[in-house]
């Protein structure tokens, strides 16, 4: 085999879109595991044949293409990673029971995210609902959060070396939290609240692979306001 | 060995993928029924996130969602291996069974909620069943292969027999032979399994379960006119 071809071989590209927190997810387990991979920003009102054959039954972003083989759904992908590459921190710990929690967690914040999404696409009374229900299950994500660092969140370096699966998928979705307090003019998470949610974040956002990553606030923001308006127009529509 | 506990409940198909998982690792375990309606401490205690069972508890630690549970199982017990070794074929079988989550799920609920559209509900059901029968099954006798079954079988199961009491519930078929020969032969087969054979509720009492919720969403659908 030459050299170019064995390159081709291990050949890693994710197709994404920027906006995507699935996406961001498979991002940040690639950068800190210091994989290199080529990125395909697709855009999604007009998907790539790619993207088509690569992931013909949901039609989605993120997939990973490894070996020419397809992984779609961004926990399994990372599971996939993290079994394939051996590089960098271990995203889920040996520990069965360990793995389970983060598992177990990780998967909570989809019903987190779903609820974050409606606070940005509401206002008034569905708005506040929504409030309620992100302080209420960030409260119980913030419990389970306890249960796993008992002695409190690690210093930064510390952690750069433990990184799990979960801190992965907390940061793709409030990693970009000044932008969301920006555009929405409150608070989705508090320190005071929830501490250990918070310092979880601020600490992960120093490591140097995720902090290259994280996009910058302006675009952020820009994109979460249009988002936003767009989804009040059709609300009233 | 350290203590298996299992809460779960009667008609639930999430509590008996625990339990194949279990009986297929030759697992020893202690079952213990929940009353939903009435929760018990146990069960707040050691599931206070989602207070909903499955719940496993090994040496006094628990772990909720079905999935996790089978994950967990499929780690600490690794004899009679549930999923493929190779990553890519591991990242199919949960790619299938994160699949029964986002589309099977909403499909039967829909299935069965609909009052006044069961015959459209039913057909939406089909379709997503037929993406399940061509990409994942394909020409295999079981989702983890020809002579054995996996996770994604178990995780699949309630396809297999409550669906057929649904559908007696619902008064529309969705899996038949003819327009799902593939997936129906599947859950044939997958009932003759012995452990699965050995461990399924009874028939009249889950029939009974259900029309009666089916009895409750039409009185609710009527009332609100």
């Amino acid at each position: 085999m030459t050299l170019t071809e064995m390159a081709e071989q291990n050949k890693v590209i994710l197709y994404g879109t920027w906006t995507s927190p699935y996406v961001k997810r498979v991002e940040l387990a690639l950068k800190v595991k210091g994989i290199r991979y080529e990125y395909v920003e697709e855009d999604l009102r007009n998907k790539s044949p790619l993207l088509l054959t690569f992931n013909p039954i949901h039609k989605k972003v993120p997939v990973l293409v490894h070996n020419g083989k397809a992984i779609v759904e961004s926990l399994v992908i990372i599971e996939y990673i993290d079994e394939t590459w051996k590089t960098g921190p271990q995203l889920l710990p040996e520990d069965p029971y360990k793995r389970s929690q983060i598992r177990f967690w990780a998967s909570y914040m989809q019903q987190v995210s779903e609820a974050m999404v409606l606070v940005i696409k509401t206002i008034g009374e569905a708005q506040e609902k929504a409030i309620k229900e992100v302080s209420e299950k960030v409260k119980l994500l913030e419990a389970g959060l306890k249960g796993l660092f008992p002695d409190g969140i690690p210093s930064v370096h510390e952690y750069s070396k433990n990184v799990t699966l979960l801190d992965l998928v907390i940061l793709a979705h409030f990693g970009g939290y000044e932008a969301q307090e920006e555009v929405l003019g409150l608070k989705l998470i508090d320190s005071e609240k929830t501490p250990l949610v918070v310092s979880c974040i601020t600490a992960l956002i120093e490591i140097p692979a995720v902090k290259e990553s994280l996009n910058p606030l302006e675009k952020v923001v820009a994109f979460l306001k249009f988002f936003r308006e767009n989804a009040l127009k059709s609300a009233t529509a | 060995m350290e203590e298996v506990k299992l809460l779960g409940f009667w008609p639930s198909s999430f509590v008996y993928r625990v339990i194949w998982a279990l009986k297929l690792k030759g697992v020893k375990f202690d079952y213990i029924e929940e009353d939903l309606s009435n929760k018990s401490e146990l069960l707040l205690q050691y599931n206070p996130v989602r207070k909903n069972v499955p719940v496993l508890v090994h040496g006094g630690k628990s772990i909720a969602e079905s999935l996790v549970i089978l994950e967990y199982i499929e780690e600490t017990w690794p004899q009679n291996p549930l999923l493929p070794k190779d990553p890519h074929e591991k990242a199919l079988a949960r790619f299938w069974m994160q699949f029964g989550v986002d589309k099977i799920r909403p499909a039967i609920f829909a299935y069965f909620r609909a009052i006044g559209e069961e015959g459209e509900k039913a057909k939406e059901f089909q379709e997503v069943l037929k993406i399940v029968e061509k990409q994942g099954l394909g020409d295999q006798k079981f989702f983890g292969g020809d002579n054995t079954i996996g996770l994604v079988d178990i995780a699949f199961g309630m396809l297999a027999y409550w669906l057929e009491c649904i559908e007696e519930v619902v008064g529309v078929k969705v899996l038949e032979a003819s327009s799902l020969p593939r997936l129906h032969a599947w859950a044939q087969n997958f009932k003759q399994v012995p452990v699965v054979k050995d461990n399924l509720p009874d028939r009249g009492k889950l029939l009974a379960h259900y029309k009666h919720s089916r009895e409750k969403l039409i009185l609710a659908a009527s009332s609100s006119q």
